[in-house]
Protein backbone atom coordinates (compact mmCIF):
# COMPACT_ATOMS: atom_id res chain seq x y z
CA UNK A 1 0.00 0.00 0.00
CA UNK A 2 1.39 3.60 -1.31
CA UNK A 3 0.84 6.53 0.64
CA UNK A 4 -0.02 9.57 -1.82
CA UNK A 5 1.60 12.78 -1.00
CA UNK A 6 -1.01 14.83 -0.34
CA UNK A 7 -1.96 11.93 2.37
CA UNK A 8 2.30 12.38 3.45
CA UNK A 9 1.46 16.34 3.45
CA UNK A 10 -1.93 15.67 5.46
CA UNK A 11 0.06 13.76 8.45
CA UNK A 12 3.30 15.93 8.45
CA UNK A 13 0.55 18.83 9.24
CA UNK A 14 -1.20 17.07 12.07
CA UNK A 15 2.58 16.05 13.65
CA UNK A 16 3.55 19.69 12.77
CA UNK A 17 6.47 18.67 10.74
CA UNK A 18 7.69 21.04 7.77
CA UNK A 19 9.22 18.14 5.13
CA UNK A 20 11.66 19.20 2.70
CA UNK A 21 10.58 17.39 -0.70
CA UNK A 22 13.67 14.45 -0.12
CA UNK A 23 12.67 13.89 3.85
CA UNK A 24 8.72 13.94 2.30
CA UNK A 25 9.61 10.74 -0.26
CA UNK A 26 11.31 9.17 2.49
CA UNK A 27 8.66 9.57 4.91
CA UNK A 28 6.63 8.73 2.63
CA UNK A 29 8.22 5.50 1.69
CA UNK A 30 8.55 4.75 5.23
CA UNK A 31 5.10 4.99 6.50
CA UNK A 32 3.98 2.73 3.44
CA UNK A 33 5.93 0.15 4.86
CA UNK A 34 4.56 0.33 7.80
CA UNK A 35 1.22 0.20 6.66
CA UNK A 36 2.16 -2.82 4.75
CA UNK A 37 3.45 -4.28 7.76
CA UNK A 38 -0.12 -3.95 9.37
CA UNK A 39 -1.48 -5.55 5.91
CA UNK A 40 0.62 -8.62 6.98
CA UNK A 41 -0.91 -8.78 10.42
CA UNK A 42 -4.11 -7.83 9.27
CA UNK A 43 -4.47 -11.74 7.56
CA UNK A 44 -4.07 -13.31 11.38
CA UNK A 45 -7.30 -14.71 11.98
CA UNK A 46 -8.63 -12.47 15.63
CA UNK A 47 -12.01 -13.86 15.78
CA UNK A 48 -13.15 -14.02 19.44
CA UNK A 49 -10.01 -12.41 20.12
CA UNK A 50 -10.41 -8.71 22.58
CA UNK A 51 -8.66 -5.84 21.53
CA UNK A 52 -5.69 -5.80 23.79
CA UNK A 53 -4.77 -2.23 24.74
CA UNK A 54 -2.59 -2.31 27.67
CA UNK A 55 0.19 -6.00 27.56
CA UNK A 56 1.11 -5.10 31.82
CA UNK A 57 -1.44 -7.31 33.68
CA UNK A 58 -2.48 -5.09 36.08
CA UNK A 59 -5.25 -2.37 36.85
CA UNK A 60 -6.55 0.08 38.81
CA UNK A 61 -3.44 1.29 39.70
CA UNK A 62 -5.04 4.33 41.85
CA UNK A 63 -3.72 7.51 43.66
CA UNK A 64 -5.29 9.48 46.90
CA UNK A 65 -7.10 12.26 46.19
CA UNK A 66 -4.60 14.25 48.26
CA UNK A 67 -2.83 17.56 47.00
CA UNK A 68 0.93 18.30 47.68
CA UNK A 69 3.33 20.97 46.59
CA UNK A 70 4.18 20.59 43.18
CA UNK A 71 6.64 23.03 41.87
CA UNK A 72 7.43 26.36 42.85
CA UNK A 73 6.32 28.87 40.01
CA UNK A 74 10.11 30.06 39.65
CA UNK A 75 11.46 26.57 38.82
CA UNK A 76 8.08 25.94 36.41
CA UNK A 77 8.78 28.95 34.59
CA UNK A 78 12.73 28.66 34.63
CA UNK A 79 12.93 27.03 31.12
CA UNK A 80 10.19 29.12 29.22
CA UNK A 81 11.96 31.11 26.82
CA UNK A 82 9.06 34.07 27.34
CA UNK A 83 7.51 34.89 30.38
CA UNK A 84 5.27 37.78 31.95
CA UNK A 85 3.32 38.47 34.33
CA UNK A 86 4.07 34.58 36.24
CA UNK A 87 2.61 33.13 32.94
CA UNK A 88 3.93 31.50 29.98
CA UNK A 89 4.22 33.82 27.27
CA UNK A 90 3.82 31.94 23.53
CA UNK A 91 3.13 33.76 20.02
CA UNK A 92 -0.26 34.53 19.61
CA UNK A 93 -2.75 31.45 18.62
CA UNK A 94 -5.97 33.04 17.83
CA UNK A 95 -6.72 35.18 15.36
CA UNK A 96 -8.39 38.51 16.25
CA UNK A 97 -12.15 39.13 14.49
CA UNK B 1 -44.46 28.29 14.81
CA UNK B 2 -41.84 28.17 12.50
CA UNK B 3 -41.51 26.21 9.43
CA UNK B 4 -38.79 24.29 11.20
CA UNK B 5 -38.40 22.02 14.07
CA UNK B 6 -34.76 23.04 16.10
CA UNK B 7 -32.87 20.28 17.38
CA UNK B 8 -30.31 20.85 19.97
CA UNK B 9 -27.62 18.83 21.37
CA UNK B 10 -25.36 19.46 24.64
CA UNK B 11 -21.98 18.72 25.88
CA UNK B 12 -21.08 19.53 29.14
CA UNK B 13 -17.81 19.87 31.09
CA UNK B 14 -18.33 19.66 34.99
CA UNK B 15 -14.86 20.08 36.61
CA UNK B 16 -15.13 17.64 39.65
CA UNK B 17 -15.19 18.64 43.72
CA UNK B 18 -11.39 16.73 44.15
CA UNK B 19 -8.76 17.97 46.49
CA UNK B 20 -5.93 17.47 44.03
CA UNK B 21 -5.58 17.12 40.34
CA UNK B 22 -6.37 14.09 37.39
CA UNK B 23 -3.16 12.72 37.33
CA UNK B 24 -0.85 14.51 40.12
CA UNK B 25 -0.83 15.94 43.32
CA UNK B 26 -1.24 19.19 42.41
CA UNK B 27 -4.43 21.38 43.87
CA UNK B 28 -7.30 21.52 41.88
CA UNK B 29 -7.50 24.85 42.76
CA UNK B 30 -7.53 26.26 38.87
CA UNK B 31 -8.23 30.36 40.38
CA UNK B 32 -5.08 30.78 42.46
CA UNK B 33 -2.74 32.97 41.31
CA UNK B 34 -0.93 31.49 37.84
CA UNK B 35 1.29 28.08 37.51
CA UNK B 36 1.02 27.87 41.42
CA UNK B 37 -0.43 24.44 41.13
CA UNK B 38 2.11 22.88 38.58
CA UNK B 39 4.30 20.04 38.33
CA UNK B 40 5.91 17.82 35.57
CA UNK B 41 2.65 15.85 34.73
CA UNK B 42 0.35 18.77 34.29
CA UNK B 43 3.22 20.68 32.36
CA UNK B 44 3.68 17.95 30.40
CA UNK B 45 7.52 17.04 30.86
CA UNK B 46 8.99 14.65 29.23
CA UNK B 47 9.69 11.75 31.90
CA UNK B 48 7.01 12.38 34.18
CA UNK B 49 3.71 9.89 34.41
CA UNK B 50 0.09 10.23 34.99
CA UNK B 51 -1.26 8.10 38.10
CA UNK B 52 -5.53 8.23 38.11
CA UNK B 53 -6.80 9.73 40.98
CA UNK B 54 -9.28 7.46 42.64
CA UNK B 55 -11.93 10.01 43.97
CA UNK B 56 -12.66 11.17 40.72
CA UNK B 57 -13.67 7.81 39.35
CA UNK B 58 -15.76 7.65 42.10
CA UNK B 59 -17.42 10.94 41.23
CA UNK B 60 -17.61 9.92 37.85
CA UNK B 61 -18.91 6.55 38.59
CA UNK B 62 -21.42 8.22 41.19
CA UNK B 63 -22.33 10.19 38.52
CA UNK B 64 -23.29 7.70 35.75
CA UNK B 65 -24.71 5.52 38.06
CA UNK B 66 -27.51 8.29 38.52
CA UNK B 67 -28.04 8.43 34.73
CA UNK B 68 -28.81 4.92 34.42
CA UNK B 69 -25.96 4.62 31.87
CA UNK B 70 -24.76 1.75 31.19
CA UNK B 71 -21.08 1.36 32.97
CA UNK B 72 -17.99 -0.15 30.99
CA UNK B 73 -16.61 -2.10 34.07
CA UNK B 74 -13.43 -2.51 32.08
CA UNK B 75 -12.53 0.98 30.69
CA UNK B 76 -9.38 2.60 29.25
CA UNK B 77 -7.85 5.98 28.35
CA UNK B 78 -6.99 6.90 25.59
CA UNK B 79 -5.03 9.85 23.78
CA UNK B 80 -6.50 13.12 21.65
CA UNK B 81 -3.64 14.28 20.35
CA UNK B 82 -3.78 17.87 18.52
CA UNK B 83 -1.53 21.06 19.18
CA UNK B 84 -2.46 24.37 21.48
CA UNK B 85 -0.55 25.82 24.10
CA UNK B 86 -2.63 25.01 26.51
CA UNK B 87 -2.33 21.75 26.23
CA UNK B 88 1.32 20.95 26.83
CA UNK B 89 1.84 17.56 26.46
CA UNK B 90 0.23 18.12 22.91
CA UNK B 91 -2.74 15.43 24.01
CA UNK B 92 -5.70 15.44 25.99
CA UNK B 93 -6.06 11.77 27.81
CA UNK B 94 -9.59 11.21 27.60
CA UNK B 95 -11.51 8.39 26.81
CA UNK B 96 -13.44 7.57 23.72
CA UNK B 97 -14.38 3.74 22.52
CA UNK B 98 -14.82 2.73 26.07
CA UNK B 99 -16.28 5.77 28.08
CA UNK B 100 -17.05 5.25 31.49
CA UNK B 101 -20.37 5.16 30.94
CA UNK B 102 -22.53 4.80 28.03
CA UNK B 103 -26.71 5.63 27.30
CA UNK B 104 -28.18 6.83 30.03
CA UNK B 105 -30.86 9.92 30.38
CA UNK B 106 -32.19 13.12 32.36
CA UNK B 107 -35.96 13.24 33.18
CA UNK B 108 -36.69 16.81 32.31
CA UNK B 109 -39.75 18.42 33.69
CA UNK B 110 -41.83 20.94 30.80
CA UNK B 111 -45.10 21.97 31.24
CA UNK B 112 -47.77 20.45 29.09
CA UNK B 113 -50.42 22.36 27.02
CA UNK B 114 -53.29 21.78 29.93
CA UNK B 115 -50.83 23.39 32.72
CA UNK B 116 -49.50 19.89 33.85
CA UNK B 117 -45.99 18.82 34.15
CA UNK B 118 -44.82 16.43 30.92
CA UNK B 119 -41.58 14.43 31.37
CA UNK B 120 -39.63 13.96 29.06
CA UNK B 121 -36.14 12.02 28.77
CA UNK B 122 -32.97 13.22 27.17
CA UNK B 123 -30.73 10.32 26.12
CA UNK B 124 -27.28 10.33 26.89
CA UNK B 125 -24.81 9.39 24.27
CA UNK B 126 -21.58 9.10 26.51
CA UNK B 127 -20.02 10.11 29.41
CA UNK B 128 -16.72 10.35 29.97
CA UNK B 129 -13.39 11.16 32.19
CA UNK B 130 -10.88 13.50 30.95
CA UNK B 131 -8.47 16.12 32.09
CA UNK B 132 -8.81 20.02 32.00
CA UNK B 133 -6.77 22.15 29.71
CA UNK B 134 -4.59 25.54 31.19
CA UNK B 135 -6.12 29.02 30.05
CA UNK B 136 -4.72 31.51 28.33
CA UNK B 137 -5.01 34.99 27.56
CA UNK B 138 -4.96 36.15 23.91
CA UNK B 139 -3.65 39.80 22.83
CA UNK B 140 -6.16 42.48 23.07
CA UNK B 141 -6.41 41.57 26.91
CA UNK B 142 -2.11 41.83 26.71
CA UNK B 143 -0.34 45.04 26.18
CA UNK B 144 1.45 42.88 23.59
CA UNK B 145 -1.14 42.17 20.67
CA UNK B 146 0.99 39.39 19.28
CA UNK B 147 1.27 37.11 22.21
CA UNK B 148 -0.97 34.72 24.37
CA UNK B 149 -0.35 34.04 28.28
CA UNK B 150 -1.11 30.49 29.60
CA UNK B 151 -1.25 29.56 33.19
CA UNK B 152 -1.72 25.78 33.99
CA UNK B 153 -3.67 26.01 37.05
CA UNK B 154 -6.01 24.17 35.43
CA UNK B 155 -4.29 21.72 33.45
CA UNK B 156 -4.85 18.32 34.43
CA UNK B 157 -8.05 19.16 36.20
CA UNK B 158 -10.69 16.40 36.44
CA UNK B 159 -13.39 16.55 34.08
CA UNK B 160 -15.99 14.49 33.50
CA UNK B 161 -17.70 15.27 30.09
CA UNK B 162 -21.44 14.38 29.66
CA UNK B 163 -22.48 14.35 25.76
CA UNK B 164 -26.06 14.33 25.17
CA UNK B 165 -28.15 12.59 22.33
CA UNK B 166 -29.61 15.70 19.90
CA UNK B 167 -32.93 15.59 22.04
CA UNK B 168 -33.86 18.35 22.88
CA UNK B 169 -36.28 20.17 21.05
CA UNK B 170 -36.75 23.53 21.79
CA UNK B 171 -34.37 26.32 23.87
CA UNK B 172 -36.77 25.77 26.54
CA UNK B 173 -36.35 21.97 26.70
CA UNK B 174 -32.41 23.05 26.41
CA UNK B 175 -32.44 25.16 29.70
CA UNK B 176 -35.05 22.74 31.72
CA UNK B 177 -31.70 20.10 30.42
CA UNK B 178 -29.01 22.58 31.94
CA UNK B 179 -30.93 23.06 35.14
CA UNK B 180 -31.68 19.50 35.88
CA UNK B 181 -28.22 18.51 35.02
CA UNK B 182 -26.71 21.31 37.06
CA UNK B 183 -29.25 20.36 40.32
CA UNK B 184 -28.16 16.83 39.84
CA UNK B 185 -24.35 17.29 40.01
CA UNK B 186 -24.96 19.86 43.08
CA UNK B 187 -27.03 16.74 44.92
CA UNK B 188 -24.01 13.94 43.63
CA UNK B 189 -21.59 16.91 45.18
CA UNK B 190 -19.38 16.07 42.35
CA UNK B 191 -19.16 19.52 40.91
CA UNK B 192 -19.67 22.97 42.37
CA UNK B 193 -20.87 24.03 39.36
CA UNK B 194 -20.28 27.82 39.44
CA UNK B 195 -20.32 28.55 35.96
CA UNK B 196 -18.68 32.02 36.30
CA UNK B 197 -15.47 29.88 37.07
CA UNK B 198 -16.03 27.84 34.28
CA UNK B 199 -16.15 24.72 36.58
CA UNK B 200 -19.52 24.01 34.54
CA UNK B 201 -19.14 24.32 30.79
CA UNK B 202 -22.07 23.97 28.22
CA UNK B 203 -21.52 23.80 24.60
CA UNK B 204 -24.33 23.13 22.26
CA UNK B 205 -25.15 21.69 18.76
CA UNK B 206 -28.23 22.94 16.59
CA UNK B 207 -29.58 22.49 13.80
CA UNK B 208 -32.86 22.77 12.17
CA UNK B 209 -35.03 20.67 9.73
CA UNK B 210 -38.49 21.08 7.91
CA UNK B 211 -41.24 19.65 10.59
CA UNK B 212 -41.75 16.00 9.86
CA UNK B 213 -38.46 15.63 8.51
CA UNK B 214 -36.72 12.20 9.72
CA UNK B 215 -33.11 13.67 8.52
CA UNK B 216 -31.23 15.54 10.77
CA UNK B 217 -30.26 19.29 9.06
CA UNK B 218 -26.60 20.59 9.86
CA UNK B 219 -25.34 21.25 12.93
CA UNK B 220 -23.19 24.32 13.92
CA UNK B 221 -21.73 24.27 17.18
CA UNK B 222 -21.78 27.23 19.34
CA UNK B 223 -19.19 27.57 21.94
CA UNK B 224 -18.15 30.41 24.70
CA UNK B 225 -20.94 30.47 26.98
CA UNK B 226 -19.94 31.28 30.46
CA UNK B 227 -23.83 31.64 31.78
CA UNK B 228 -27.32 29.90 31.32
CA UNK B 229 -28.23 33.31 29.85
CA UNK B 230 -25.22 33.16 27.39
CA UNK B 231 -26.58 29.43 26.53
CA UNK B 232 -30.04 30.50 25.72
CA UNK B 233 -29.44 33.93 24.11
CA UNK B 234 -27.11 32.48 21.78
CA UNK B 235 -29.14 29.42 21.55
CA UNK B 236 -31.84 31.82 19.83
CA UNK B 237 -29.86 33.81 17.92
CA UNK B 238 -28.38 30.88 16.26
CA UNK B 239 -31.84 29.65 15.10
CA UNK B 240 -32.78 32.65 14.18
CA UNK B 241 -29.76 33.03 11.87
CA UNK B 242 -30.39 29.06 10.38
CA UNK B 243 -33.49 30.36 9.83
CA UNK B 244 -32.99 32.98 8.26
CA UNK B 245 -30.57 31.32 5.86
CA UNK B 246 -32.93 28.22 4.97
CA UNK B 247 -35.97 30.91 4.31
CA UNK B 248 -33.89 32.87 1.71
CA UNK B 249 -32.80 29.44 -0.26
CA UNK B 250 -29.54 29.17 1.39
CA UNK B 251 -27.87 26.37 2.89
CA UNK B 252 -26.16 26.11 6.48
CA UNK B 253 -22.25 25.33 6.87
CA UNK B 254 -21.42 22.82 9.42
CA UNK B 255 -18.86 25.04 11.57
CA UNK B 256 -18.35 26.24 15.16
CA UNK B 257 -19.54 29.40 16.37
CA UNK B 258 -18.19 31.62 19.03
CA UNK B 259 -21.14 33.43 21.26
CA UNK B 260 -20.56 37.21 20.85
CA UNK B 261 -22.24 38.67 24.25
CA UNK B 262 -21.86 41.97 23.16
CA UNK B 263 -23.29 42.08 19.70
CA UNK B 264 -25.56 39.05 20.92
CA UNK B 265 -24.45 37.35 17.93
CA UNK B 266 -22.78 33.87 16.74
CA UNK B 267 -19.62 34.63 15.14
CA UNK B 268 -17.40 32.03 13.30
CA UNK B 269 -14.71 30.56 14.87
CA UNK B 270 -11.42 31.41 12.55
CA UNK B 271 -8.70 28.97 13.53
CA UNK B 272 -5.52 28.05 12.47
CA UNK B 273 -6.41 24.59 13.57
CA UNK B 274 -7.85 22.92 10.89
CA UNK B 275 -7.88 18.93 9.92
CA UNK B 276 -8.98 17.87 12.73
CA UNK B 277 -8.16 14.68 13.29
CA UNK B 278 -7.54 13.68 16.78
CA UNK B 279 -5.56 9.77 16.45
CA UNK B 280 -7.31 8.59 19.09
CA UNK B 281 -5.10 5.48 20.85
CA UNK B 282 -4.75 3.86 24.12
CA UNK B 283 -3.18 5.88 26.54
CA UNK B 284 0.09 3.79 27.26
CA UNK B 285 1.08 5.25 30.64
CA UNK B 286 -2.53 4.43 32.06
CA UNK B 287 -3.01 0.97 32.91
CA UNK B 288 -6.98 -0.13 32.52
CA UNK B 289 -9.28 0.34 34.93
CA UNK B 290 -11.92 -2.68 36.46
CA UNK B 291 -14.61 -1.87 38.27
CA UNK B 292 -16.35 -4.74 40.16
CA UNK B 293 -19.12 -4.91 42.09
CA UNK B 294 -17.93 -4.20 45.07
CA UNK B 295 -16.50 -0.82 43.97
CA UNK B 296 -20.18 0.05 42.66
CA UNK B 297 -21.73 -1.03 45.69
CA UNK B 298 -19.46 1.63 47.51
CA UNK B 299 -20.18 4.45 45.16
CA UNK B 300 -23.69 3.45 45.65
CA UNK B 301 -23.68 3.85 49.29
CA UNK B 302 -22.54 6.89 49.13
CA UNK B 303 -24.98 8.08 46.71
CA UNK B 304 -28.03 10.91 47.68
CA UNK B 305 -31.28 10.96 47.04
CA UNK B 306 -31.73 12.75 44.10
CA UNK B 307 -33.75 16.04 43.56
CA UNK B 308 -36.62 14.56 41.39
CA UNK B 309 -36.80 11.93 44.02
CA UNK B 310 -36.73 13.63 46.72
CA UNK B 311 -39.58 16.34 45.64
CA UNK B 312 -41.72 13.20 44.72
CA UNK B 313 -41.20 12.06 48.85
CA UNK B 314 -41.84 15.59 50.29
CA UNK B 315 -45.30 15.36 47.93
CA UNK B 316 -46.57 11.82 48.40
CA UNK B 317 -45.12 11.16 52.35
CA UNK B 318 -45.21 14.72 53.79
CA UNK B 319 -48.39 16.15 51.36
CA UNK B 320 -46.23 19.00 50.15
CA UNK B 321 -47.57 20.62 46.86
CA UNK B 322 -45.53 20.20 43.89
CA UNK B 323 -44.72 24.00 44.43
CA UNK B 324 -43.57 23.99 47.70
CA UNK B 325 -41.73 20.44 47.18
CA UNK B 326 -40.08 21.88 44.06
CA UNK B 327 -39.09 24.94 45.90
CA UNK B 328 -37.63 22.93 48.93
CA UNK B 329 -35.66 20.46 47.11
CA UNK B 330 -33.92 23.52 44.77
CA UNK B 331 -30.44 22.65 46.73
CA UNK B 332 -29.76 19.78 48.57
CA UNK B 333 -29.06 22.02 51.73
CA UNK B 334 -32.13 23.50 51.71
CA UNK B 335 -34.17 20.24 51.43
CA UNK B 336 -32.00 19.09 54.03
CA UNK B 337 -32.60 22.09 56.51
CA UNK B 338 -36.29 21.70 55.88
CA UNK B 339 -36.40 17.70 56.97
CA UNK B 340 -34.00 18.55 59.79
CA UNK B 341 -36.35 20.93 61.21
CA UNK B 342 -39.30 18.47 60.73
CA UNK B 343 -37.20 16.18 62.38
CA UNK B 344 -36.83 17.99 65.93
CA UNK B 345 -40.26 18.31 65.70
CA UNK B 346 -41.41 14.63 65.79
CA UNK B 347 -43.51 15.01 63.01
CA UNK B 348 -46.22 16.88 64.98
CA UNK B 349 -49.64 16.86 63.36
CA UNK B 350 -49.45 19.03 60.46
CA UNK B 351 -45.95 20.07 60.71
CA UNK B 352 -44.65 19.34 57.43
CA UNK B 353 -46.76 22.67 56.17
CA UNK B 354 -46.04 24.49 58.65
CA UNK B 355 -42.51 23.83 58.43
CA UNK B 356 -42.65 24.35 54.90
CA UNK B 357 -43.90 27.67 55.02
CA UNK B 358 -41.55 29.21 57.39
CA UNK B 359 -38.61 27.58 55.56
CA UNK B 360 -39.82 28.62 52.03
CA UNK B 361 -41.40 31.90 53.23
CA UNK B 362 -40.04 33.03 56.11
CA UNK B 363 -36.15 31.86 56.51
CA UNK B 364 -35.55 31.68 52.81
CA UNK B 365 -37.22 34.95 52.22
CA UNK B 366 -34.21 36.44 54.60
CA UNK B 367 -31.93 34.84 53.68
CA UNK B 368 -31.88 35.88 49.82
CA UNK B 369 -32.40 39.20 51.19
CA UNK B 370 -29.15 38.99 52.57
CA UNK B 371 -27.43 37.17 49.62
CA UNK B 372 -26.93 34.17 51.94
CA UNK B 373 -27.22 30.05 51.41
CA UNK B 374 -29.19 28.13 54.23
CA UNK B 375 -26.00 26.73 55.69
CA UNK B 376 -25.00 30.21 56.39
CA UNK B 377 -28.78 30.57 58.27
CA UNK B 378 -28.27 32.24 61.65
CA UNK B 379 -31.25 29.49 63.30
CA UNK B 380 -30.80 26.72 63.18
CA UNK B 381 -33.33 24.09 62.14
CA UNK B 382 -33.67 22.76 65.75
CA UNK B 383 -34.20 26.14 66.71
CA UNK B 384 -36.85 27.36 63.83
CA UNK B 385 -38.17 23.86 65.51
CA UNK B 386 -39.17 25.19 68.85
CA UNK B 387 -40.60 28.20 66.88
CA UNK B 388 -42.91 25.98 65.31
CA UNK B 389 -43.57 24.20 68.47
CA UNK B 390 -44.03 27.05 70.61
CA UNK B 391 -46.67 28.31 68.06
CA UNK B 392 -48.75 25.09 68.20
CA UNK B 393 -48.86 24.97 71.75
CA UNK B 394 -50.33 28.22 71.98
CA UNK B 395 -47.28 29.85 73.99
CA UNK B 396 -47.18 32.31 71.05
CA UNK B 397 -49.68 33.50 68.37
CA UNK B 398 -48.80 33.27 64.80
CA UNK B 399 -48.41 36.63 64.46
CA UNK B 400 -46.00 37.54 67.19
CA UNK B 401 -43.51 34.24 66.11
CA UNK B 402 -42.91 36.58 62.94
CA UNK B 403 -41.49 39.17 65.19
CA UNK B 404 -39.99 36.61 67.05
CA UNK B 405 -38.61 34.88 64.34
CA UNK B 406 -37.06 38.54 62.99
CA UNK B 407 -35.43 38.32 66.18
CA UNK B 408 -33.63 35.00 65.76
CA UNK B 409 -32.86 35.77 62.69
CA UNK B 410 -31.18 38.83 63.59
CA UNK B 411 -29.63 37.38 66.89
CA UNK B 412 -29.30 33.73 66.62
CA UNK B 413 -30.89 33.62 69.63
CA UNK B 414 -33.41 30.58 71.07
CA UNK B 415 -37.09 31.71 70.39
CA UNK B 416 -37.90 30.89 74.57
CA UNK B 417 -35.44 33.45 75.62
CA UNK B 418 -36.82 36.12 72.99
CA UNK B 419 -40.08 35.46 73.81
CA UNK B 420 -39.46 35.70 77.83
CA UNK B 421 -37.48 38.73 78.07
CA UNK B 422 -40.40 40.59 75.56
CA UNK B 423 -42.98 39.19 77.28
CA UNK B 424 -44.32 38.14 73.96
CA UNK B 425 -46.22 34.83 75.75
CA UNK B 426 -49.96 34.77 74.50
CA UNK B 427 -52.43 35.71 76.61
CA UNK B 428 -54.92 33.29 77.31
CA UNK B 429 -56.07 34.24 80.45
CA UNK B 430 -59.82 34.65 79.72
CA UNK B 431 -60.48 36.26 82.65
CA UNK B 432 -57.91 39.40 82.01
CA UNK B 433 -58.96 39.09 78.18
CA UNK B 434 -62.59 39.66 79.23
CA UNK B 435 -61.65 42.70 80.46
CA UNK B 436 -59.94 44.12 77.61
CA UNK B 437 -63.29 42.93 75.47
CA UNK B 438 -65.21 44.47 77.39
CA UNK B 439 -63.05 47.95 77.22
CA UNK B 440 -63.01 47.46 73.64
CA UNK B 441 -66.99 47.21 73.09
CA UNK B 442 -67.35 49.50 75.29
CA UNK B 443 -64.98 52.37 73.55
CA UNK B 444 -66.05 51.41 69.77
CA UNK B 445 -70.27 51.67 69.79
CA UNK B 446 -70.36 52.27 66.43
CA UNK B 447 -68.42 49.01 65.26
CA UNK B 448 -71.11 47.44 67.70
CA UNK B 449 -73.92 48.96 66.06
CA UNK B 450 -72.57 47.82 62.96
CA UNK B 451 -72.16 44.18 63.49
CA UNK B 452 -75.31 44.03 65.23
CA UNK B 453 -77.07 45.50 62.05
CA UNK B 454 -75.42 42.79 60.06
CA UNK B 455 -71.90 43.79 59.03
CA UNK B 456 -69.69 40.97 59.73
CA UNK B 457 -66.76 43.59 58.76
CA UNK B 458 -67.52 45.13 61.76
CA UNK B 459 -66.38 42.56 63.89
CA UNK B 460 -62.93 42.33 62.50
CA UNK B 461 -62.35 46.05 63.77
CA UNK B 462 -63.21 44.79 67.30
CA UNK B 463 -60.84 42.12 67.13
CA UNK B 464 -58.36 44.28 65.79
CA UNK B 465 -58.78 46.76 68.76
CA UNK B 466 -58.15 43.88 71.42
CA UNK B 467 -54.91 42.36 69.40
CA UNK B 468 -53.87 46.72 69.64
CA UNK B 469 -54.46 46.73 73.18
CA UNK B 470 -52.72 43.51 73.77
CA UNK B 471 -50.22 44.37 71.11
CA UNK B 472 -51.12 41.40 69.25
CA UNK B 473 -50.32 38.53 72.14
CA UNK B 474 -53.87 37.71 72.74
CA UNK B 475 -54.89 34.09 71.84
CA UNK B 476 -57.26 35.19 68.58
CA UNK B 477 -59.28 32.15 69.00
CA UNK B 478 -60.09 33.17 72.62
CA UNK B 479 -60.74 36.81 72.10
CA UNK B 480 -63.41 35.46 68.80
CA UNK B 481 -64.73 33.53 71.58
CA UNK B 482 -65.00 36.20 73.78
CA UNK B 483 -66.34 39.01 72.02
CA UNK B 484 -68.94 36.75 70.26
CA UNK B 485 -70.51 36.33 73.88
CA UNK B 486 -70.28 39.19 75.41
CA UNK B 487 -72.08 40.98 72.46
CA UNK B 488 -74.59 38.18 72.26
CA UNK B 489 -75.44 38.99 75.74
ZN1 LIG C 1 0.61 18.66 38.59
Amino acid sequence: MRLTPPEVDHIALLARLDLSPAERERAGAELSQILDHFEQLKELDTEGVEPTSHVLPVVNVLRHDEARPGLSREAALSNAPEQAGGMFQVPRVVEAE
Amino acid sequence: MTKYETVIGMEVHAELLTESKQFCGCANEPMAAPNTHVCPVCLGFPGSLPVLNGKSVDLSLRTVLAFGSKINTDCIFERKNYFYPDLPKAYQISQRLLPLGEGGFVEIEMPGEDGTTQLKRVGLHDVHMEEDTGKSQHGQELSDADSSLIDYNRSGVPLLEIVSSPDMRSVEEAESYMNTLRQMLLYLEVSDCKMEQGRLRFEASVSLRPHGQEEFGTRVEVKNLNSMKAVRDSLRAEIARQTQLLDSGATVTQQTMLWDEVSGTTQPMRSKEQAHDYRYFPEPDLVPLQIDEAWLARVRDSMPELPRVRRERFQSALGLSPYDAALLTTTRDIADYYEATLQSLDKADGAAKTVSNWVANELLGRLNAENKTVVESPVAPAQLGELVKLIGDGTISGKIAKEVFDAMFESGRDAKSIIEERGLTQMSDSGELEAICRRVIAANPKAVEDYKGGKEKSFGALVGGVMKETKGRANPALVNELLKKQLSQ
